[in-house]
């Protein structure tokens, strides 16, 4: 599989890295190329120009910004998996990196190539939609701010305009808060057929609030709303099974070879109900 | 076509590649052909090598993207006319046999060990979940890592980069 | 002989260039010169071929060549298939491209040569086919049905053979059984998957050409070669270097072959082509693709009355080498290792349009061993038994062998008690039955199933009297050379063709013993046409059996020729010499001795041998077995089936094999493992799928799911030994073994796991998704049955 010819440009700005995917409506932003480069070797893309950001400044790495986490777009998932700041207020994000494929898919693999290639069967999307995620987007017309629910347009499609780029994520802090991302796959590597993205804030032994989001249940990365809002004052596993089973009735689910949509919906009450009482340490996490 | 420089099992190579040109194509054109291609979707590892010391699929980066970069093969993994630990624990533990899926194993199983020198059984099935093998049922390459994990801690921590403490080459190997 | 090396788990010798990558598969072969071969293939799985304009390609940079198919009509020839199972067996002609009809999706129209791998890809770009879409042929029985689309118009029909067996009053034994279950069990389509891509490289030279090819067979694919293209036998050599991996894939006579065979011949240049992936899964022969109708007869106390089978068979879209004989492998294997009155199976193979099927590890066993441990487990259930004590009451006693089934095989050895008895010590199975009981009691959302497997085999394929008689177009005999070196160095030259079992290193074990002389003095070569002439190959689990066995006849011819020799040296009757661990004695002396390397050097120098001896101790020997040979065991498995999900873990699983004498256990083991990790595969992860177009939806690594380490369970084995008398060694194989039991004790398993809630069976693979949905369904019949 050898991919099509094409351009190769490395700016070593934003600003450049945007004039140059401005220029050329056939030019194609590379992060760590874990999607874009097998879909380049089945030319089912085939740019004219591929736009590397490696060479570009200040898109790597998380710090903290407030209330917030700001993390670079080109923050690899093996990187995200490990950050202590990751860790101590927005774990999910962490835990929801380490399902992906597998190390050395990591070590390449970025979070704003996740979230930018918005592959509804993707486990970061499901996870930032969860957080309140909010992306950066630098563009010809100048910096925007997009949040998840806009962000993830359709299938494959987010809310990047011609020349944009996705610079960071900011995920908003849920410090204290009890997180779990629940992937339910074929084999290990397999994408999810059914991924929860689950976290929950506790106050006095109950669930005070709970937000939940789902990979692969839509064309899109989508929220159980009504499983969140079942989820007040649950004090229990059993509660929060209850209420996750609401999740059932999210999203509009696809049928292909991993599952029937109905199955899918099965899956998604059963994995919500998991995942919240794991998140509110109501329920051992199995090894 | 754009100039890059990669660094290979110790060997510097300057080349001008077409942008296309994929990182594992790149090694094997240089005759570094230990490195194999067995998918094109990056599911079977087989092409798995260390760039700046870390596991990557070389099927899934670009050469163009390893400019600047250190990669290490298979063939460099024995220095010295000495077999690297896991070389031998795989000899020893029969942890290959049509050996198509043995480079890449070996080089997730030291990026493996070199992130986590005392695995548990599940953390090394798992640390292996990118590469495929469809000989052995994984029972003895699992089993492999583990005594070579043994060996490299009880070698202390300058095993895993210095000669000191291998097998020699053919070491058992009849 | 000496046994030092037999049985002892040398490390193999193989594995140093593994290790290191200094492997030379065929891929890493490229003569200087070489132009790059990439094939253009039918998106389409059945349509008229109109017109190919390959104008554009031609023209673009770095194209050398392109030919459609209709360019290479006259010199192609039609690919063979060597198993003509009838008589009357429709057999249409397969040109290895297609010329005016594709009947399946990825077979090649036109090819494109070129300076390098990346312009000929670009210029397949650059070919327009005209497609006119004729309809897909995809489900077995409405293939059969009257007024069905033909797959080849020509032939006025898609059945392309009914082969019957039968044996006894099978209809009184059915009318008079207390019980009589019928089961439909779907074996899927799978796709093999050998690590290493299919690679062909051909280089034309003074006096013909060499074949660089992964394939399992180097020996018959020369002789198909020189069959299909006229170029003969002779003027063709075939090396198969390292081949990685072929569980049957490579037991093939591919289009690609043939075809760089005629550019090399056309072009005049060496010619290369490597598969991806992906053309791979659309393009390298599947495997299984069979629907079972088995029904069984039984006394009340459990004792098998007989046993029918009515299979069909996908052949695909053409009959490739032994596309028709893969399932008739099975038919004589249905009875398994249980005494029955009578037996009757009929095989009808059917034309898709689909990749043709041909053998995959097992090949028709698997499923034989499938259907009938499957159906064995629900007449347990059936009649309240245990499943293993319903075993004890029908299987051949130890005592009883050599035993001749009601399939008219001939058992020679075998103790099923004794694995049984020792897997169900190591399985620990009656504990884990009360922890069953204890799960179900307590409605637990996690329940534990229970599979038991009593498999055999047929192994070292095979006799050549009785392939005969199975109409199969070759013999199944196999050969081997010794060549003693003047230093007392060993050369054995093999047509056995290892492509990752080990024989450099088990042959020099055998060698060893047999000549005295120590592992490390035997090399052993195979696997080119130029150094081993004689062969029949690797496949059948049949190298150890018969090319082992070749090997022992060869080495006695050694020892007979030294000891002429050593006598005349030693100034001793031949009959008075004994020899031992390598050294020539005269019995009960003191005299001098020598050894057998110290005669090879005599020989060589030939100054002084007994009249009439010639000067070389070199042998070979062709050896073909009298028999079959019948390895078998016990297999248990533990699955926690998450009843919520549908998800199924292996939490346990315990081989016990008697493969007869063992050379070296930890080859041996690892066959094992391997086997055991496809069977679970076919349980659990593997279906090729299409699409009602006749699409392969599976036709990449991410959506053909094969197993990783996480996916797989840690395996207990052991071994019970009851040598073969049907070979020198007393081996019985193993390569197969693994993948032959394991398929039924793990859907068994998670079948046992359902049986409260009233599943009977989950279609394979059993994925979450259809163990959820047989819960769901049985739930449904429950109300449904309690409501009316």
């Amino acid at each position: 599989m050898i991919p099509a010819p094409f351009d190769h440009v490395r700016p070593d700005s934003l600003g450049a890295a945007v004039a140059a995917l401005a220029a050329d409506e056939d030019a194609k932003a590379l992060a760590g190329g874990q999607s874009l480069v097998p879909l380049l070797r089945f030319r089912l893309a085939a740019p004219s120009t591929v736009v590397d950001l490696s060479g570009v400044d200040g898109l790597r790495g998380v710090a903290d910004d407030g209330d917030a986490l700001r993390i670079g777009a080109l923050t690899t998932h093996h990187e995200v998996a490990r950050d202590p700041l990751v860790a101590e207020h927005c774990a999910l994000l962490a835990m929801a990196a380490r399902t992906v494929a597998d190390p050395a898919v990591r070590h390449r693999g970025t979070l704003g190539g996740s979230l930018a290639h918005a592959d509804p069967a993707a486990d970061l999307p499901a996870a930032a939609l969860a957080l309140g995620a909010e992306m950066e987007v630098e563009g010809p017309d100048g910096a925007r701010t997009v949040p998840a629910p806009e962000f993830f347009a359709d299938y494959l499609t987010t809310a990047l305009e011609p020349g944009e780029v996705l610079a960071a994520v900011r995920v908003p802090k849920l410090t204290g808060w009890g997180f779990h991302y629940e992937k339910f796959t074929r084999t290990a590597q397999a994408w999810a057929v059914v991924g929860v993205a689950a976290a929950v804030r506790r106050e006095d032994g109950a669930v005070a609030e709970a937000r939940v989001g789902l990979a692969n249940m839509a064309p899109v990365p989508v929220r159980a709303g009504e499983a969140e809002r079942a989820c007040g004052g649950a004090a229990g596993a059993e509660d929060l099974r209850a209420a996750g089973a609401l999740a059932q009735g999210a999203g509009s689910p696809p049928s292909d070879l991993n599952g029937g949509a109905d199955y899918r919906r099965h899956l998604a009450g059963v994995l919500a109900g998991r995942a919240l009482a794991r998140a509110a340490g109501m329920e051992a996490v199995q090894a | 076509m754009p100039d890059i420089r990669v660094t290979v099992d110790g060997v510097r190579y300057d080349d001008q590649v077409e942008a296309r040109r994929l990182l594992v194509h790149h090694l094997r054109r240089l005759g570094k052909v230990g490195t194999p291609v067995g998918c094109d979707t990056s599911n079977c590892g087989a092409c798995t090598v260390l760039m700046d010391g870390v596991s990557v699929k070389s099927c899934t980066v670009l050469a163009v993207q390893a400019d600047g970069s250190r990669i290490s093969t298979v063939e460099g993994m024995a220095a010295d006319g000495a077999w690297h630990p896991l070389q031998t624990a795989f000899h020893r533990r029969h942890a290959l046999q049509c050996g198509y899926c043995t480079p890449g194993m070996l080089m997730a199983a030291s990026d493996l060990l070199q992130d986590n020198p005392d695995p548990t059984e599940a953390e090394v099935r798992e640390g292996l979940e990118g590469n495929l093998c469809r000989c052995t049922g994984y029972a003895n390459i699992v089993a492999a890592v583990l005594d070579a994990a043994a060996e490299m801690r009880a070698d202390g921590p300058a095993a895993a980069q210095a000669p000191a403490g291998r097998t020699p080459v053919g070491g058992g190997a009849a | 002989m000496t046994a030092a090396h037999t049985g002892r788990p040398l490390p193999r010798k193989e594995d140093a260039r593994l290790l290191t990558g200094r492997t030379r598969w065929t891929d890493n072969i490229e003569p200087p010169g070489t132009l790059h071969v990439a094939f253009l293939r039918s998106p389409m799985a059945h349509a008229r071929v109109g017109r190919v304009d390959a104008s554009r390609a031609r023209e673009m940079p770095g194209v050398a060549a392109v030919f459609t198919g209709a360019d290479v009509a006259d010199e192609q020839g039609s690919l063979p298939c060597a198993w003509p199972v009838t008589e009357d067996m429709v057999t249409p002609p397969h040109p290895p491209m297609a010329v005016d009809e594709v009947r399946y999706a990825g077979e090649a129209v036109a090819c494109v040569v070129a300076r390098d791998a990346e312009s000929a890809a670009d210029a397949l770009e650059g070919i327009d086919v005209d497609y006119e879409p004729l309809p897909a042929v995809l489900d077995l029985e409405e293939a059969l049905a009257e007024g069905a689309d033909p797959v080849h118009a020509g032939a006025g029909t898609n059945r392309a053979y009914v082969w019957p067996f039968s044996n006894g009053d099978v209809d009184a034994a059915f009318s008079g059984a207390d019980v009589v279950l019928t089961r439909r069990y779907r074996q899927q389509r799978l796709i093999p998957a050998a690590m290493e891509p299919r690679s062909v490289v051909c280089r034309p030279e003074e006096g013909g050409y060499t074949l660089w090819s992964a394939t399992q067979i180097p020996h018959v694919l020369r002789l198909m070669l020189a069959t299909v293209t006229g170029i003969p036998e002779h003027d063709i050599r075939v090396v198969a270097p390292d081949v990685g991996g072929g569980f049957g894939s490579k037991l093939q006579v591919t289009a690609e072959e043939v075809l760089l065979l005629l550019l090399a011949r056309r072009l005049g240049r060496p010619v290369k082509w490597t598969e991806t992936r992906s053309e791979g899964f659309q393009t390298t022969h599947h495997g299984r693709a069979q629907v079972q109708d088995v029904s069984i007869a039984a006394d009340a106390d459990g004792r098998l009355r007989a046993l029918k089978v009515d299979l069909l068979a996908d052949m695909g879209a053409y009959l490739m080498l032994v596309t028709p004989g893969v399932p008739l492998l099975g038919a004589f294997m249905y009875p398994g290792i249980y005494k029955m009155d009578a037996y009757a199976f009929t095989c009808t193979g059917v034309f898709t349009t689909t990749m043709p099927t041909d053998a995959y590890r097992g090949a028709g066993r698997p499923e034989a061993t499938y259907a009938i441990e499957r159906i064995m487990g629900e007449l347990a259930a059936e009649l309240g038994m245990d499943p293993v004590e319903l075993r004890r009451r029908n299987w051949i006693g130890s005592g009883e062998f050599p035993y001749t089934t009601v399939a008219g095989l001939t058992y020679d050895t075998g103790d099923y008690e004794a694995a049984t008895d020792r897997a169900l010590e190591l399985f620990g199975y009656h504990e884990l039955r009360a922890e069953q009981e204890r799960r179900r009691k307590g409605g637990d959302t996690v329940q534990l199933g229970i599979g038991v497997s009593t498999y055999t085999e047929m192994c070292g394929i095979a006799p050549s009297r009785m392939l005969g008689e199975l109409n199969y177009g070759a013999g199944g005999w196999e050969h081997a050379s010794v060549r003693m070196l003047p230093s007392g160095k060993v050369e054995v030259v093999t047509g056995s063709s290892a492509h990752g079992q080990g024989h450099e290193t088990a042959w020099s074990q055998i060698a060893a013993d047999r000549l005295g002389v120590p592992v490390e003095d035997v090399r052993v070569l195979h696997g080119d046409t130029r150094v081993s002439p004689r062969g029949l190959d690797t496949y059948g689990s049949r190298s150890l059996v018969v090319g082992g066995s070749a090997l022992v006849r060869a080495c006695e011819r050694v020892v007979d020729k030294a000891r002429a020799v050593a006598a005349h040296m030693l100034e001793a009757a031949e009959d008075d010499l004994e020899f031992d661990g390598g050294r020539f004695r005269v019995r009960g002396t003191g005299r001098p001795s020598a050894t057998i390397q110290e005669v090879a050097l005599a020989v060589f120098a030939a100054h002084d041998l007994p009249e009439g001896a010639e000067p070389s101790l070199d042998s070979e020997a062709a050896y073909d077995p009298s028999d079959f040979s019948y390895p078998h065991g016990t297999h248990l498995c533990a699955v926690e089936v998450d009843t919520e999900t549908g998800a199924v873990r292996i939490s346990g699983y315990t081989a016990v094999d008697d493969v007869g004498t063992v050379i070296n256990p930890l080859i041996v083991e690892g066959q094992v493992h391997g086997g055991l990790a496809q069977g679970i595969g076919q349980a659990l992860y593997e279906e090729a799928v299409h699409d009602a177009d006749g699409t392969l939806v599976t036709a990449t690594m991410a959506d053909y799911l094969l197993p990783s380490a996480s996916d797989l369970p840690g395996f207990t084995t052991d071994r019970t030994v009851t040598p073969s008398t049907t070979n020198p060694l007393g081996s019985k194989g193993v390569g197969e073994a693994g993948t032959i039991a394991s398929t039924p004790a793990v859907v068994g398993a998670v079948v046992d796991a359902l049986r409260p809630f009233g599943v009977r069976d989950v279609p394979m693979p059993c994925t979450p998704e259809r163990v959820w949905r047989a819960l769901q369904e049985a739930r449904q019949a429950r109300n449904g049955g309690e409501g009316r």
